[in-house]
């Protein structure tokens, strides 16, 4: 896709201000080895839990990660993306992820998302097919749509770390 | 440019979009990677928006890597007059938007009381070109910039007799371009779409009755403004609110509409509004249902 990145100036990159989330309190203390904090989850918790709930917590979490596993390593676009993938790993970071970015008492114990995703030459298209599969595995938990929102609000920002300019 | 001239530039440049699909083969150019509705609807002079106001989205589901388009027809029905509308429209990379409308403002049978022929339509050709500026409406949910795009729209008359061309009215020009620049907003975890533009024109119900007037002849900021709230992935309902420039002197009114567009899937949506379009050529409470269909690849 060179044609796309000659059309796309790499203005927006520069003036896209990646907040870096301070060591959140659950964290208890602050690890030497950036590779296991929290602030590693790529934005900031919202606060409260009602969003946890509305997930219908650390079971209904589970239940949205074992159907997104199936649907992101079947969808056509980007299963190949996974195709080195440990999944049982994987899942288990995005419950931690997720668990934490809405409220939940996990903590993300994963590397940064720009670690993660270096070197995978991920597009805007990847990230959008992923948050596609994500709310069609919270549609079939019954997560409401304004609290969907408001977990994909906290995922959003990621894309300007995840697909590189 | 005769309209059969407009309709060979329309596709063309759909024959364009098809022949960069032929070409990739791994990662299709016409992706349709973008989330659904996060493109906007074509809005009544052809360009991503709502119904009556212009948006800073960029047309189609074509993603930063890939181009989308559609094309749109759209039929509104107030009181005295009926506009019916329809055109096409090209994103490319989330970064460009090109479009094209005809809209024929049929004014039944006002046409004689303004010394028209029954039925008379004026009619008007739309030729809009966008550049995404700054920002990204889906991804910057970390701050509170909005994607910001400059663009214009060039409008030309081109109804059988030439009734603005004649300068009827007082009218000054048959052909006039609006240049605009707009700020959409989604604040995601309110489920909210907010959007504002700034329009510089001289045009006169929207250009449908010209550019300038007996009133003034200078370009003027005029404002849209949208919300909308997304109730699913599929349905986003709202209003705009359109201020207009009295340059005639026949008191031009502001157009607001309430609107609820749905989208089936990423190729067919649907806009349905009620639309309130004031007085138009002193002819009272132009309001009415608006409806409009587009459809994507």
């Amino acid at each position: 896709m060179k044609l796309s990145r000659h059309m796309a100036p790499l203005l927006l990159a520069t003036l896209v201000a990646v907040s870096a989330p301070v060591c959140a309190q659950t964290v208890p203390a602050p690890a030497p080895d950036t590779t296991a904090s929290a602030s590693n989850a790529g934005a900031t918790p919202l606060a409260g839990d009602a969003v946890y709930k509305a997930f219908h917590g650390e079971e209904g979490i589970q239940r949205i990660m074992d159907d997104f596993i199936v649907r992101i390593t079947t969808d056509p676009r980007i299963k190949d993306r996974f195709a080195n993938a440990n999944l049982a790993r994987l899942k288990l970071l995005l419950v931690q992820q997720v668990s934490y970015l809405i409220g939940g008492p996990q903590t993300y114990t994963g590397r940064d998302m720009k670690t993660t995703h270096e070197g995978m030459g991920l597009q805007n298209g990847d990230f959008n097919a992923l948050a596609e599969d994500l709310q069609l595995s919270m549609d079939k938990e019954g997560v409401p749509f304004r609290a969907q929102n408001k977990l994909l609000a906290k995922l959003a920002p990621m894309e300007h770390q995840i697909v590189p300019r | 440019m005769t309209h059969r001239s407009h309709l060979a530039l329309g596709g063309a440049m759909f024959g364009a979009a098809l022949a960069f699909t032929v070409a990739a083969d791994a990662a299709p150019l016409l992706d349709q990677g973008k989330l659904l509705l996060t493109g906007g609807v074509t809005n009544v002079e052809g360009a991503a928006g709502g119904g009556i106001a212009t948006w800073a989205t960029i047309t189609g589901y074509g993603t930063n890597d890939g181009i989308g388009g559609n094309v749109h027809a759209t039929y509104a029905d107030v009181r005295d007059y009926r506009l019916t509308d329809y055109g096409a429209a090209v994103g490319l990379y989330n970064r460009v938007e090109l479009s094209y409308a005809r809209q024929d403002f049929d004014t039944r049978s006002v046409g004689p009381k303004l010394g028209l022929p029954q039925g008379y339509t004026f009619s008007q050709d739309v030729y809009g070109a966008k550049l995404r500026v700054i920002g990204d409406l889906v991804y910057d949910q970390d701050s509170l910039l909005p994607q910001i795009s400059v663009g214009l729209q060039h409008k030309e008359e081109s109804d059988k007799l030439h009734v603005i061309r004649s300068h009827a009215f007082g009218i000054r020009s048959a052909s006039g371009t609006d240049y605009y620049v707009a700020a959409t907003k989604l604040f995601l975890d309110q489920s909210l779409l907010v959007n504002a533009t700034v329009r510089y024109t001289k045009a006169n119900q929207g250009g449908l009755l010209g550019f300038g007037g007996p009133k003034s002849n200078d370009y003027k900021p005029q404002f849209e403004g949208s919300v909308g709230y997304l109730l699913s992935k599929k349905l986003v309902v709202g209003a705009e609110y359109r201020t207009k420039p009295d340059n005639v002197g026949l008191k031009e009114n502001d157009w607001y509409d309430l609107y609820a567009a749905y989208a089936l899937n990423k190729h067919v949506s649907v806009t349905l509004a009620y639309a309130n379009l004031g007085d138009i050529a002193t002819f009272k409470n132009q309001d009415g249902v608006y409806l409009s269909l587009q459809a994507g690849f």
